[in-house]
């Protein structure tokens, strides 16, 4: 009897620990899923840019990498290719298929995505 | 930093896991390792691959399991530039290394031999039964057989290569060409529309001129073309007259380009105007889904599959979705760039769904480059976006190489051909 009792106990105290731990577990959220949470619209906007610049903009070859910009660059950048002021083959087809905000909230997704990376 | 996110997981995986079996013997509290939420992908070319990685890298709690027959994946991007002689096989071959080790997604190399909609579980070649919260159904493309009298896949795989799936189709292509003697006739007959990879025919054309220009200069490629008109062909046409002048011709449909039967023995088509005699005989057949979606009833008249344009979910069997050449996406070309796009998409939707969340309206991307020439390339864009018609192109953006670019521009795009290969090969599979 008293051997079930104390490993009754022991079990609830494991019980409360890993509880404790458990949620502590779920509640910490990768630093991708908070990107999401924070700005799922530059998310889905952005995704399809990896495809030629890289996962998250680190290009592995002659394709620009924009891995460690800021967003007010990667935003300065991206307006420049649609007006034309800066020089491209095909950034400047991309860029006109965005709206002004649209731009700001995929600067924004890259400008910081690298940053939850460290 | 994905290191770190796979073994954070993992621990979050043994916690939750060893709390739910100390839960269990109170039986009040469901295990959280209950409440991992499973997706099945059924093909790991650029649609599924990058769903599977995507899935995991923004949300690394999913169980991700890819079913996968071919442990290496040759792409159909680049095996023009194989034919050529500028790659090899090596080179367009991807593995699922990185996807187990780096991302944590379960590869099965097994086919799916079956779906069940109703109890959600995929059945494999291998006996297996996998059941899944969310499927993804990425089987990239089948060929109507019978569409073209006299051909079959018994004679694609001898005399007559379509060479549009990559891997052994390349290979003997290949070898007839570089058997062949110079003087010789190559005869690429395109399919009408839709179909895979609108240009490919074309850049296929420009590859193996390439090379007869190099090695069998009196040789000849004709092009009989099942359509009026083609991807990019006033770019095409014009790298062609400016490399290979005499070395190209392409007819139309109605001008008798449209094959309408072959013969293996005397290495011949027909068409509406006569019978034309080649030393390599290059058939593209029409294509449709894969096999996969017709047999779990995911097509509609049409072949392909339809599905709702912001999640890529089937219009037919919900909790299912179809990515890349296998789908209907509006004004999205059947394309690897499409299919990756479409799999991020997807990816996204599915993780939103998963949360009880909408998804996010979608945005797509199609970018592809066609070499002409080594120092010649030309270029594709198109940003896509949903309206209440389905998937149309963002008015005003995308398009083609300007007409008038000059020799460093084709350069440049050359280049970048080349830097988008790495870099797209790399974000899916690497």
């Amino acid at each position: 009897m008293q051997v079930t009792i104390r490993s009754l106990l022991t079990t609830c105290f494991v019980f409360s620990a890993l509880l404790g731990a458990g949620a502590e577990a779920t509640a910490a959220t990768t630093p991708a899923q908070k990107e999401v949470e924070s700005n799922p619209r530059g998310q889905i906007l952005s995704l399809s840019c990896s495809s030629c610049h890289g996962t998250d903009g680190k290009s592995a070859g002659v394709i620009p990498s924009f891995y460690g910009k800021s967003p007010e660059y990667l935003e300065t950048a991206l307006k420049d290719f649609k007006t034309g002021k800066r020089y491209s083959t095909v950034m400047g087809r991309h860029a006109k298929g965005y709206t002004d905000e649209e731009i700001h909230l995929i600067a924004q997704y890259f400008g910081t995505v690298w940053q939850n990376n460290k | 930093m994905s290191h770190k996110i796979s073994r954070r997981d993992f621990n979050k995986l043994l916690v939750t896991g060893v709390a739910g079996s100390a839960l269990g013997i109170f039986g009040t509290i469901k295990p959280a390792f209950a409440a991992q939420k499973r997706v099945v992908i059924i093909g790991g070319g650029f649609g599924g691959a990058s769903a599977a990685k995507y899935l995991r890298k923004l949300d690394p709690s999913i169980a991700v399991t890819l079913v996968e027959p071919k442990a290496t994946f040759y792409t159909c991007p680049f095996s023009n530039w194989v034919l050529g002689g500028l790659r090899t096989m090596a080179d367009i071959g991807q593995t699922y290394t990185a996807l187990k080790s780096r991302h944590g997604v379960n590869v099965l190399v097994d086919s799916a031999t079956g779906i069940d909609a109703a109890k959600a579980t995929v059945t494999l070649k291998s006996g297996k039964v996998l059941h899944y919260d969310r499927l993804i159904v990425s089987p990239g493309i089948d060929f109507k057989w019978s569409a073209i009298e006299g051909y079959s896949e018994a004679l694609s795989r001898t005399k007559m290569p379509h060479a549009y799936e990559a891997g052994s189709q390349t290979i003997l292509l290949h070898k007839q060409l570089l058997a062949m003697k110079n003087g010789g006739r190559v005869i690429i007959c395109p399919p009408g529309n839709p179909f895979r990879c609108p240009p490919g025919p074309y850049e296929r054309a420009s590859l193996i001129a390439h090379y007869l220009k190099a090695k069998k200069p009196k040789s000849k490629i004709l092009i009989l073309d099942a359509k009026e008109k083609f991807s990019k062909q006033g770019l095409f046409k014009k790298g062609w007259d400016t490399l290979y002048p005499g070395m190209i011709e392409w007819r139309s449909g109605p001008t008798g380009g449209k094959v309408t039967k072959v013969d293996a023995a005397s290495m011949s088509v027909t068409t509406d105007f006569g019978v034309e005699k080649g030393d390599v005989i290059n058939v593209i057949p029409p294509q449709q889904a894969g096999k996969i979606a017709f047999k779990a009833g995911l097509t509609d008249a049409s072949g392909w599959c339809p599905v709702n344009p912001s999640t890529f979910e089937s219009t037919i069997h919900p909790g299912i979705h179809v990515i890349g050449d296998a789908c209907i996406a509006g004004a999205m070309p059947k394309s690897g760039f499409a299919a990756s796009s479409q799999g991020k998409v997807a990816a996204a939707s599915i993780i939103r769904l998963f949360q009880g969340k909408e998804p996010a309206p979608p945005s797509l991307v199609n970018t592809c480059y066609s070499l002409i020439g080594t120092d010649y390339g030309i270029s594709v864009a198109g940003v896509y976006s949903l309206s209440p018609t389905g998937i149309i192109e963002v008015p005003g953006s995308g398009g083609l190489t300007p007409m008038d670019a000059d020799a460093d521009h084709l350069r440049e795009e050359a280049m970048f051909a080349e830097g988008w290969y790495r870099n797209i090969a790399q974000d899916i599979w690497g």
